[in-house]
């Protein structure tokens, strides 16, 4: 079995996250860097089918130099070798065209069985590539899989939602994309630390790729940043005096918000 | 604020990144609850660190360990001390336990056990006082008797094991013979009939894993679990307290460091007289003596590891690293508890459990009276 799994190096949640004046696309210089936890999730997924039977893990990600980085967490975990698209020209790419790019990349990797992906990641929040790839490749795509089998040349998934769960089923070749419950990553170990410089990291560039620097990045996009704005800081907050009756007016103040 | 490590390699590099990734995310939001909490930590704690290799990390890689130098294990345990101080020893002491069989085993004793060791899946302790021998070790008086099957009987009452009744496996020394060569190291189960464990100590710190006595009422051990030769028990003990007392330097640098964070980051947030107290000379002025102590211990521990790296001898420089971290701790947590003022005295912060912690470090492996006596005894013409 081949599977690819699609990971993504995102501004560590914990800093503080800013896109750059000019281009209204993310400052990656601004904040440390981290591989998604999302995608932990999906590399732990892919081991688990690969602990439980035989097949060969390739991580994909289409990033700037420092995703190596990212790349190299995936590889520590267990994973076997990396594909890294990275060229400038992709910078600023819509989520279609970073699925265009993720797509050809995917056919280097030759006969792929599964793709796993995170169901959203935690920057774009597009919560869209999975499905942008069923499409593109012509497989289903099964999303926000809390749980998930793969045998017998079908993979079957419990998508989870806030709307409630369902039972998915479809032949492989097929797009996974895993939600938070599906499993807990496991860290990297020291040795798997140490074999991963061995793994083989292939970097290719659009042209590689088949594809020209005005289908991608910000000339290739449909949707470009054209403003923002930073959330406003929180505002003060709502005063309850308690004259004996503070219970009642929070009561009522959360049946306001429809909380309760 | 993460220290900045002066690291040898890049291999080393990932490793504390490593450590802090697995130290911020295991230990750190437990250890409130399991210190306070019923003398345990979390399940599988110890095969989560074994899995991530961190438990083997200065044993060979044939069996499984990291081969890593002591400079740079030692600053791991600094990372894991500086979480929880407890997580820290107990890994230490593990090192400890498997240092008889790693350095003076047979082939066959290394194959047999040092993989699962090293792994997390068997976890040690060390077993050497007694109750009228801690100090004093060579006056231990638990006998080992040989039977006519060349397997040997232990009998007698152990003191103060960390981990005790709970470990998997202990370096026991008992007495073959008189005097100073006549102790003999063994590998012993932790569970194994004629041994019995006292009521854990109800201690000051280190609630999260047990200290206990131990009875031999007659126990059995197989000749293949006597480590060395019968006698070379005392100088096993003694080589592995060499590198253990290392070990309980750096947790003590760790704990005194994670006291220094903890105080700068107060120093900076509290005001009085209209000024944050970090600004303050007086004050600002104790914060730069802890910073010191705790980089100057750093130091020394550090020099001391780089020496038994480079196979040169080190027990003088291991004593001295011993005795200038655990005082320097001391001093830096019960300071790290006076810059927090009324509030340093409570449990809402953590630098009362810092302080309490400290104490032990002064301690276990050698009180730091004993340090001196062993760092005297090399003046000695
Ligand atoms: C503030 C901001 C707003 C944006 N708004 C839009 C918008 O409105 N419309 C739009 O089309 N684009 C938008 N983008 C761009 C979009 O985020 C990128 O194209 C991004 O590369 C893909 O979308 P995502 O991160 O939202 O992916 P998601 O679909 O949320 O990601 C799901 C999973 O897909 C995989 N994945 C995503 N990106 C990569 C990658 N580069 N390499 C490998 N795997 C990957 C990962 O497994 C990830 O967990 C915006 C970007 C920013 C920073
Ligand atoms: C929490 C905890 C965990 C421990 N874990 C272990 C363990 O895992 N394995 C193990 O084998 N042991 C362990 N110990 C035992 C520890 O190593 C001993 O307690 C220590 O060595 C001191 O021995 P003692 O308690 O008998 O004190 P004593 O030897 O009775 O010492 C009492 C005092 O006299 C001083 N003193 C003694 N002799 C001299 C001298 N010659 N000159 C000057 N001063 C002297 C000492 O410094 C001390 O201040 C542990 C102890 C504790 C409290």
């Amino acid at each position: 079995m081949n599977i690819v799994v699609l990971i993504k190096q995102v501004p560590d949640t914990w800093s503080e996250r800013k896109l750059s004046d000019g281009d209204k696309t993310l400052d990656r210089a601004s904040s440390d860097a981290v591989l998604d936890e999302i995608n932990e999730r999906a590399v732990e997924e892919a081991l688990k089918i690969k602990e439980a039977g035989d097949a060969e893990v390739t991580i994909l990600t289409a990033g700037p130099d420092r995703a190596t980085d990212a790349i190299r967490k995936a590889l520590s975990m267990g994973a076997d070798k990396a594909v890294h698209v990275n060229d400038e020209a992709i910078h600023g790419s819509d989520a279609i065209a970073t699925a265009k790019v993720l797509a050809k990349a995917i056919g280097t990797v030759g006969d792929v069985d599964l793709v796993l992906a995170g169901n959203e990641a935690t920057d774009g929040r597009s919560g869209a590539m999975a499905g942008m790839l069923g499409e593109l490749l012509g497989w289903p795509s099964l999303t926000h899989a809390n749980e998930l089998t793969v045998e017998n040349g079908t993979a079957k998934a419990k998508r989870e939602t806030d709307e409630g769960t369902s039972d998915l089923e479809a032949s492989l070749p097929a797009v996974v994309s895993v939600g938070e419950k599906i499993n807990e990553p496991r860290y990297p170990s020291f040795k798997g630390i140490m074999a991963a410089k061995k793994k083989p990291v292939t970097t290719l560039g659009i042209a590689d790729l088949g594809l020209d620097a005005s289908e991608v990045g910000l000339a290739g996009s449909l949707v470009q940043v054209d403003s923002f704005a930073p959330r406003p800081p929180k505002s003060g907050g709502q005063k309850v005096e308690d004259e004996g009756d503070g219970g009642a007016k929070i009561a009522e103040y959360l049946v306001g918000q429809k909380l309760i | 604020m993460a220290v900045d490590r002066l690291l040898p390699t890049d291999e080393a590099r990932a490793l504390i990144e490593l450590t802090r990734e697995v130290a911020d995310k295991e230990l750190a939001t437990r250890v409130d609850d399991h210190e306070r909490g019923d003398g345990t930590y979390p399940e599988g704690l110890f095969r989560t660190l074994g899995e991530t290799g961190l438990l083997g990390l200065p044993y060979p890689e044939e069996y499984g360990g990291g081969a890593q130098p002591y400079e740079v294990y030692l600053q791991v345990l600094e990372e894991l001390a500086a979480r929880w101080a407890t997580v820290a020893v107990t890994t230490s002491v593990h090192g400890l336990a498997c240092f008889p069989v790693a350095t003076f085993g047979t082939e066959e004793q290394k194959q047999e056990w040092l993989p699962r060791m090293l792994a997390g899946e068997l976890v040690g302790g060390y077993s050497l006082s007694e109750p009228h021998a801690g100090s004093d070790a060579a006056a231990l008086r638990c006998r080992a008797e040989k039977d006519d099957d060349g397997d040997y009987r232990i009998t007698g009452e152990k003191a103060w094991i960390t981990h005790g009744g709970k470990a998997d496996f202990y370096a026991l020394f008992a007495r073959t013979g008189e005097g100073s060569r006549g102790v003999t190291c063994f590998l012993a189960p932790g569970h194994t009939e004629g041994l019995t464990f006292g009521r854990p100590e109800e201690k000051m710190g280190l609630h999260a894993v047990p200290t206990t006595s131990a009875t031999w009422d007659g126990g059995l051990l197989s000749a293949d679990r006597r480590i060395g030769d019968e006698g070379q028990g005392l100088p096993i003990a003694f080589a592995a307290l060499d590198s253990g007392r290392l070990g309980i330097a750096a947790c003590a640098v760790g704990l005194a460091q994670a006291a220094l964070d903890a105080a700068v980051d107060y120093a900076n947030e509290r005001q009085t007289f209209g000024k944050r107290i970090v600004d303050h000379q007086g004050l600002g002025f104790v914060l730069a003596d802890m910073a010191a102590a705790v980089d100057s211990a750093r130091a020394t521990y550090l020099d001391a590891a780089r020496r038994k790296d480079a196979g040169v001898p080190y027990s003088r420089q291991a004593s001295v690293a011993k005795l200038v971290a655990t005082d320097a701790a001391m001093k830096v947590t019960t300071d790290a508890v006076q810059v927090f003022g009324g509030a340093g005295y409570t449990r809402d912060f953590p630098v009362e459990r810092y302080m309490r912690e400290a104490k032990i470090m002064q301690i276990f492996e050698g009180t730091n009276q004993i340090q001196r006596l062993v760092i005297s005894r090399h003046f000695a013409r």
